[in-house]
């Protein structure tokens, strides 16, 4: 596989594009017409060629520019990247996680050299060559989860376990669907879920949460989450939203093929060997509805899951304002043909 | 699970004896954390035992775990195999290294205590605590002195038939705000030491014991599994997880111990009374699960989903 | 081991406040504030024995602070609302493991002082709380930060970046606060009217 990485941005002009390639390697989220929350999850363990889930962390056409897009958020606001005290040794947990899994899943474009504690990493796409000790870290440029994860897409939240519960305590989230690491961080599962409504009903939480805790080294997992997004744009936090929110209202019958995009989110579940937490990566994927009916079955089925959505979801998921205005634009796109099972294109 | 092979047997003391496994090939090993147990599984004759035990190497050595046995002579027979049988060459099935004594690194202090054999999570636990710096104290009480182990430097032996029995209150009081509690040794031992903490007013959530159970022997009892239409007789030194799994039935497990929660069973009829051993349900969920690693059932049909 | 149900800590983030009981403890720490005072009193009443043990630790308590005096604590200690933190971490220097915290009365201060004290390394299960006193709460802005105190309305304008923010059922103990979030975010300009916080 030879990537070239596009030239686009996540705000101002947003340039943002998705190749024919990348559409048709879109983690399309329903595996039938009708959503219902649920905590499906599977074994992360690979997946079909080309598809995002065939590496352990997937690196696409939008490497460099969301690299870009993370590095501005950051400048104008540092805390979307924390780490409490006890959870320094958690990344360098995942230092080593990502690093050793790129350099083995992307040979071409990440190397790691080790020789004990002292650790040589070269990132190609990114121009970076550094040599640093292991658990060190004052040899690094910033701490070793910001390091690391200024050069992995996707939003990084490090969970600690204890208590019989697991605790927001470190992240970079720069990429979020609305809401705040920074207020955030230190709660427990069930404290950073309550604004998920009807959450407490739900036992599949406590489900989830007894999954996650017994996630091992050897059994990553993952599952796939959406929601809608005006506009490509990457930083859609509660932080920013006076600048976003306007967006949300800027959809006509003429530019929503183009401006709404469904975002998906994969995340991913990994077990921290060093320190015992838990890594929990949410990679974000955004596809234009006018992108995404180019597969006929994703136009129907969209189609049909929007239209079913119950309201209290659409406004969990921050999009009923704009929900009939998605459904009309689909309706156009969704012949009544049944759809085949599962995610894939047909 | 991995094959490793067994390359040093050595006493720690009569009872307790210390293994090492490696790779086959030297290949390094995968990093845990202190507090890790693997799952040793022994083929004894026609049974097939599976004994959690504790790291206690250190947890940064990729060259090797290692492990300690104490011998129980009135066991199932599985530390008795690795005393008698196990011999350094042969490759043993190990599984991966599953946590469930973790530190809590949000502790501003550690206060390890151990009884007797229970030594074992902590000597990985205080590699650990060395490595990030964190202060901390190792207490060990023992009965006799033929109990006692080589302990890591600065670690405090309380040897109770010589007179220096372990003073909880001492120990307890005293110690700065933020210090967390760890036991870890018999049912007894740890229930001596937890009331005393939370009767000086140490929150629950400063405290953290670990107990592996051995499944108890007992009666045989009839289990019918609606969902694989099997009925099956668990013998008396088998647990029901190892019936289930002879009959061809998989239930998932991390700790063939009662703690880990991961082999918990719906009861769907039951016909007498289920003896729970396990640390994992709360008494509202007795009613109707059973953690088939540890716990039996007394009566005529015990009627599950598996 | 088991996973704890969500009743206590609750599928709400917010804490949930019950009567102050007393426990075991080598020795307790009592913070209020003057409408939390009363509740001091009624723990020291069910439970004289524990006064002896007792630090109490009062926060512009006024008039109740004599009230608390005759209950004998083995110290008693004043302090302005203002200077609550540099007080209580002048308590908490001494404290050991064996202590235990009860808080009450306004939501402000108990959200700073078991801020404080989770920050002292104290675990959140050696402290309860007990709501005395207005409703009012502590707001953090998401946009500008500014923590916002005695909030009673809903919107309410942030002193830090003049927004108007919503209050989100959504509480940081870290941060003693609940989050304010921008109501017009989407159609600047549309503020409802603000309505008195009930609860």
């Amino acid at each position: 596989m030879t990537l070239t990485f596009n030239k686009e941005s996540f705000r101002g002009d947003y340039s943002y594009h998705n190749s024919p390639a990348a559409i048709r390697r879109f983690p399309f989220p329903f595996d039938r017409d009708e959503y219902m929350y649920s905590v499906n999850m599977e074994p992360h363990k690979g997946g079909r060629d080309g598809s995002v889930f065939q590496r352990r962390f997937d690196v696409d056409e939008h490497y460099v520019a969301e690299m870009e897009d993370r590095a501005i958020t950051l400048a104008r606001d540092p805390m979307r990247c924390q780490s409490l005290p006890h959870m320094r040794l958690a990344g360098w947990d995942l230092l080593e996680l990502i690093m050793v899994s790129k350099s083995e899943d992307y040979p071409d474009l990440f190397q790691l050299t080790r020789d004990g504690d002292r650790w040589r990493w070269v990132n190609k796409p990114l121009g970076i060559d550094d040599t640093f000790t292991f658990l060190d870290d004052a040899t690094l440029p910033h701490g070793p989860m910001e390091y690391i994860t200024r050069q992995t897409q996707g939003d990084f939240a490090v969970l600690d376990q204890r208590e019989g519960n697991l605790w927001m305590d470190a992240g970079m989230i720069t990429s979020q669907a609305d809401w705040s690491l920074d207020f955030d961080i230190g709660m427990n599962f069930f404290e950073w879920h309550a604004p998920v409504p009807r959450a407490a009903e739900m036992g599949i939480f406590q489900r989830a949460l007894k999954f996650l805790m017994n996630v091992q080294v050897d059994t990553p997992a993952r599952r796939l989450n959406w929601t809608m997004t005006v506009n490509p744009r990457l930083d859609t936090s509660p932080e920013t939203y006076p600048e976003w929110g306007p967006e949300k209202r800027s959809l006509t019958p003429d530019n929503i093929g183009e401006k709404q995009y469904l975002r998906v989110e994969l995340q991913t579940f990994w077990r921290l060997p060093r320190s015992n937490g838990l890594a929990f990566p949410i990679r974000c994927y955004l596809c234009s509805l006018q992108d995404i009916v180019t597969v006929p079955k994703w136009g129907r089925r969209l189609h049909r899951v929007i239209r079913d959505l119950p309201d209290d979801l659409a406004t969990y998921k921050g999009f009923l304002v704009n929900k009939p205005l998605i459904v009309d634009y689909l309706a156009r796109f969704d012949d009544g043909a049944p759809t085949s099972p599962g995610i894939w294109p047909d | 699970m991995q094959s490793l092979k067994l390359t040093r047997k050595e006493p720690l003391s009569p009872r307790i004896t210390r293994f090492r496994f490696e790779h086959p090939e030297g290949a390094p090993l995968p990093i845990f954390a202190g507090g890790a147990h693997v799952m040793v599984q022994m083929q004894d004759g026609a049974v097939l035992r599976r004994n959690a035990y504790s790291l206690i190497s250190d947890p940064a050595d990729r060259s090797g775990y290692e492990i300690a046995v104490q011998r129980e002579d009135q066991g199932r027979g599985g530390s008795r195999w690795m005393h008698e049988q196990a011999q350094p060459g042969m490759v043993m099935t190990i599984g991966a290294p599953v946590n469930l004594f973790a530190l809590n690194l949000t502790a501003k202090r550690h206060l390890l205590i151990a009884g007797g054999v229970g030594i074992t999570p902590f000597l990985a636990q205080v590699r650990d605590l060395g490595r990030i710096g964190a202060p901390y104290e190792l207490h060990h009480a023992i009965r006799s002195a033929a109990e006692a182990v080589p302990l890591p430097d600065g670690a405090r032996l309380h040897v109770s038939d010589q007179g220096s029995r372990m003073d909880l209150d001492a120990i307890l009081s005293g110690q700065p705000l933020g210090t967390h509690l760890y036991v870890c040794g018999s049912d007894r031992m740890i229930r001596a030491v937890l009331d005393a903490a939370r009767g000086l007013g140490w929150p629950a959530d400063a405290l953290h014991s670990e107990e592996f159970l051995a499944p108890a022997p007992g009666e045989p009892f009839a289990v019918h599994c609606a969902r694989s239409h099997k009925t099956l007789t668990v013998g008396a030194h088998q647990s029901l997880l190892e019936a289930l799994e002879a009959a061809g039935i998989d239930a998932p497990w991390l700790c063939r111990g009662g703690a880990c929660g991961q082999c918990e069973t719906d009861v769907i009829a039951c016909d007498g009374t289920i003896d729970h051993h396990d640390h994992w349900l709360d008494p509202d969920e007795q009613a109707h699960k059973i953690m088939p690693c540890v716990s039996r059932f007394r009566g005529q049909l015990l009627t599950i989903d598996r | 081991m088991s996973t704890p149900p969500p009743t206590s800590t609750g599928f709400a983030s917010r804490p949930l406040h019950a009567p102050l009981l007393a426990r075991p403890c080598t020795a307790a720490l009592m913070i209020a504030d003057e409408a939390g005072a009363s509740a001091l009193l009624a723990l020291a009443e069910a439970t004289p024995e524990l006064m002896p043990r007792t630090t109490v630790l009062l926060a512009d308590a006024g008039v109740m602070n004599a009230a608390l005096r005759a209950r004998a604590p083995a110290r008693l200690v004043e302090t302005p609302l203002a200077g609550l933190e540099p007080a209580l971490d002048a308590l908490l220097a001494e404290a050991r493991m064996g202590l235990q915290v009860h808080v009450a009365g306004s939501e402000g201060l108990i959200g700073r002082a078991v801020a404080r004290l989770l920050a002292a390394g104290l675990p959140l299960g050696a402290i309860q709380s007990e709501h005395r006193g207005s409703p009012a709460r502590r707001m953090q802005c998401v946009h500008c930060k500014t923590i916002a105190e005695d909030i009673t309305t809903d919107p309410y304008t942030c002193p830090g970046c003049g927004r108007a923010l919503y209050v989100r059922e959504h509480f940081s103990r870290r941060l003693g606060a609940f989050q304010g979030v921008c109501i017009d975010a989407e159609t600047p300009g549309e503020v409802p009217e603000p309505v008195e916080i009930q609860s």
